[in-house]
């Protein structure tokens, strides 16, 4: 979207990982510094001022949502890009309402990372497939249940529409955007604040079941 | 001649004229050696008095000792001081002075001695007072024992105090510290107590009591006991423990190490091999990567047959079956899950059909699996990004396919909607309706 090439921190205490990264990218974005744990990332992406950071879920010195709280809290305009290799859900949930704008799996390839740098630059969500699948899984427990039911439900930020459903199985079943926006007879636009819309949600709604889910799917 | 080096290093100005005499038979049990009698420290037990006499005579020196014992229990105990004076007495071999000799201007010492003994012989009143019987009778002569061990111990030379503090050295050990600090000191001291209180309470049954006291007691003496030694159980016990953790860690670190051997290794080991085959290393890495994920985090050993008892395991085991067999990469998402019943098995293995269809055909680089449990029904998409065909078209081979899915799904009242169109791939959509019956033992 944006015409300029987004400048990039990239934050992971993998330093294989990476310079495999910044090798990779190197044409399509400017990665212009790197850190390997929390603290240290707060001060870089504090000074540089990026506009994306690709931060490892799992690092050292705390959890990858512990950068994304103090650097939201300076500088909001700072957007996160989650990254990790393990794809418990907790972990993920946590980035994600922790401010980050998307989470994708390490094995991601390269082009498809680049995108989604530059679809987090531009104020986009970006959602892998497994990302969706949480998420439909976390917002499709409770209202199914009969015996859940409870005052704060119909709170719009507790539930999917119908559409936002849609749009989140078909990213599960790993279709792009451009494809959703084909499949459902919409814009690729509304397809993006579809998934904005959802990401808001999950960032913003205070079902205690998203925490109890991420929970028991790490139980079990 | 031989040198018994002790003797030289613990007494060098006591060589004396003996010192010529040679050893007091240590090895040279002979008809004794004519000399005069002296205690022989070299074959000790405690201050080598046995060994001096059965050297001095020529006999065994376990022979002397079993004697001695002997007179010890015949005399009510007085064999006991006995030896002690005979301690004090008789000069150690190589020696001509006693130990006496010089307990003779210790007035420390005296005091020292005549205080413990007056103790003791308080405590034998008060025993006397309480009916204390035999008691008496054995502990009587040891008035003059404690007395002599008081003196050999501030005058003997550092050897006789080295045998004495090996003699209480088992009291010691017993306690768990060899030095006792204070803590266990005070121990000790009330482990002494319960034990006197014990013993005073055995010995002084009354017939009034008679039930009573021997119980109390002997509950008191156990209770000493326990105070006494209970440390050095607990000791042993928490080392049998400590060593059954590390048994524990040990094993698991041999079952991560031959995981990571078994599969990691050889998987590193055939993708160097393969290095010229992308395709081959993009599979063997995620063959690897699931495998590992599945036993890091959750728990569950690749090597165990799945069982496919849940929508969630069977859409697992599709994943696992196709990128093996195909070498075709599967993302697999699972919403929900629920137990398998005959109509969910008949819907997997329709969409293993589907997905080993897609792995073969489309030549797609990966194919998606989403499988949604909801309440009143299960659907699983399967779709590629592959070449696609013309449903009109289609070979016969692939028809049969798609039949035995459509038929498969329709017996069970499911439904199967393929989309596909050349060069748009392939979308085989599923759904099955759930019984509300449970799954039956299929």
């Amino acid at each position: 979207m944006s015409a300029k090439t987004p400048r990039v921190v990239l934050v992971d205490d993998h330093g294989l990982f990476r310079s495999g990264v910044r090798a990779e990218l190197g044409r399509q974005v400017e990665v212009v510094g790197e850190a390997d744990d929390v603290q240290p990332a707060i001060d870089l992406i504090g000074e540089l001022l990026p506009d994306v950071v690709l931060l490892d879920v799992h690092l050292p010195g705390g959890g990858g949502q512990a950068v994304v709280q103090a650097v939201k809290a300076e500088h909001p305009e700072v957007r996160f890009l989650a990254l990790s290799a393990s794809d418990a859900p907790e972990d993920v949930i946590a980035v994600i309402r922790a401010g980050a704008r998307g989470y994708v799996t390490k094995t991601i390839s390269t082009a498809e990372l680049a995108d989604a740098v530059r679809r987090v630059a531009a104020g986009d969500a970006v959602f892998s497939h497994r990302l969706a699948g949480f998420v439909l899984d976390a917002f499709a427990a409770a209202p199914q249940a009969p015996s859940d039911v409870k005052p704060s439900f119909d709170s719009e930020l507790d539930q999917l529409t119908g559409r936002e459903r849609e749009v989140l199985r078909l990213i599960a079943q790993g279709y792009t955007y451009k494809e959703i926006a084909k499949e459902l007879f919409i814009s690729t636009k509304t397809v993006e604040s579809h998934v904005s819309s959802v990401l808001r949600k999950l960032q913003l709604s205070t079902r205690h079941q998203l925490t109890r889910w991420a929970a028991e799917r790490r139980l079990a | 001649m031989e040198h018994p080096d002790r003797w030289h290093r613990d007494q060098p100005g006591h060589r004396g004229p003996f010192g010529r005499h040679g050893p007091f038979g240590l090895r040279e049990r002979h008809a004794g050696h004519g000399g005069p009698l002296r205690r022989d420290p070299a074959d000790r037990l405690g201050g080598g008095v046995a060994a001096g006499i059965a050297a001095w005579r020529g006999f065994s020196p376990t022979t002397v000792r079993i004697v001695f014992v002997l007179v010890t229990l015949v005399s009510t105990g007085w064999g006991v001081p006995l030896y002690v004076l005979a301690w004090l007495f008789i000069p150690a071999a190589g020696t001509d002075t006693n130990i006496f000799s010089k307990a003779r201007t210790d007035a420390g010492g005296i005091r020292l001695a005549v205080g413990l003994a007056s103790l003791l012989i308080f405590v034998l009143l008060i025993a006397g007072a309480l009916n204390g019987g035999w008691f008496i009778g054995w502990a009587s002569p040891q008035v003059f024992s404690i007395a002599g061990l008081a003196l050999i111990w501030r005058n003997a030379p550092e050897e006789d105090q080295a045998t004495l503090r090996h003699l209480l050295e088992p009291l010691g050990v017993a306690t768990g510290t060899v030095r006792p600090n204070r803590r266990s000191a005070l121990r000790l001291v009330i482990a002494g107590a319960l034990m006197a209180g014990g013993l005073g309470w055995l010995f002084s049954a009354h017939a009034s009591l008679a039930l009573l006291r021997p119980l109390g007691g002997v509950l008191l003496v156990i209770a000493a006991i326990v105070l006494a030694l209970g440390p050095w159980w607990l000791r042993i016990a928490r080392d049998l423990a400590l060593e059954r953790q590390a048994k524990a860690r040990a094993d698991e670190r041999l079952d991560i190490g031959a995981r990571v051997h078994d599969s990691v290794l050889q998987t590193l080991a055939l993708i160097q091999r393969r290095a010229d085959d992308p395709q081959k290393v993009i599979q063997l890495a995620r063959m690897q990567e699931r495998e590992l994920r599945s036993w890091l985090f959750e728990g569950r050993d690749p090597d165990e047959a799945d069982e496919e008892l849940t929508v969630a395991a069977g859409v697992r085991k599709i994943q696992q079956d196709v990128e093996a067999r195909y070498g075709v990469p599967v993302e697999a998402v699972t919403v929900g899950d629920c137990d398998l019943d005959d109509n969910l098995t008949a819907l997997l293995s329709a969409a293993g059909e589907a997905t080993v269809n897609a792995a073969k055909w489309s030549e797609a680089g990966v194919i998606s699996l989403f499988a949604e449990v909801e309440p009143g029904e299960v659907s699983i998409v399967v779709r590629d990004r592959g070449k696609g065909f013309d449903p009109e078209a289609v070979p016969e081979d692939r028809k049969g396919l798609a039949e035995s899915v459509h038929g498969r799904m329709a017996r069970r009242g499911g439904t199967a909607i393929v989309t596909t169109a050349p060069g748009e791939g392939t979308k085989v959509t599923l759904k099955m309706p759930r019984s509300s019956l449970p799954a039956g033992r299929a």
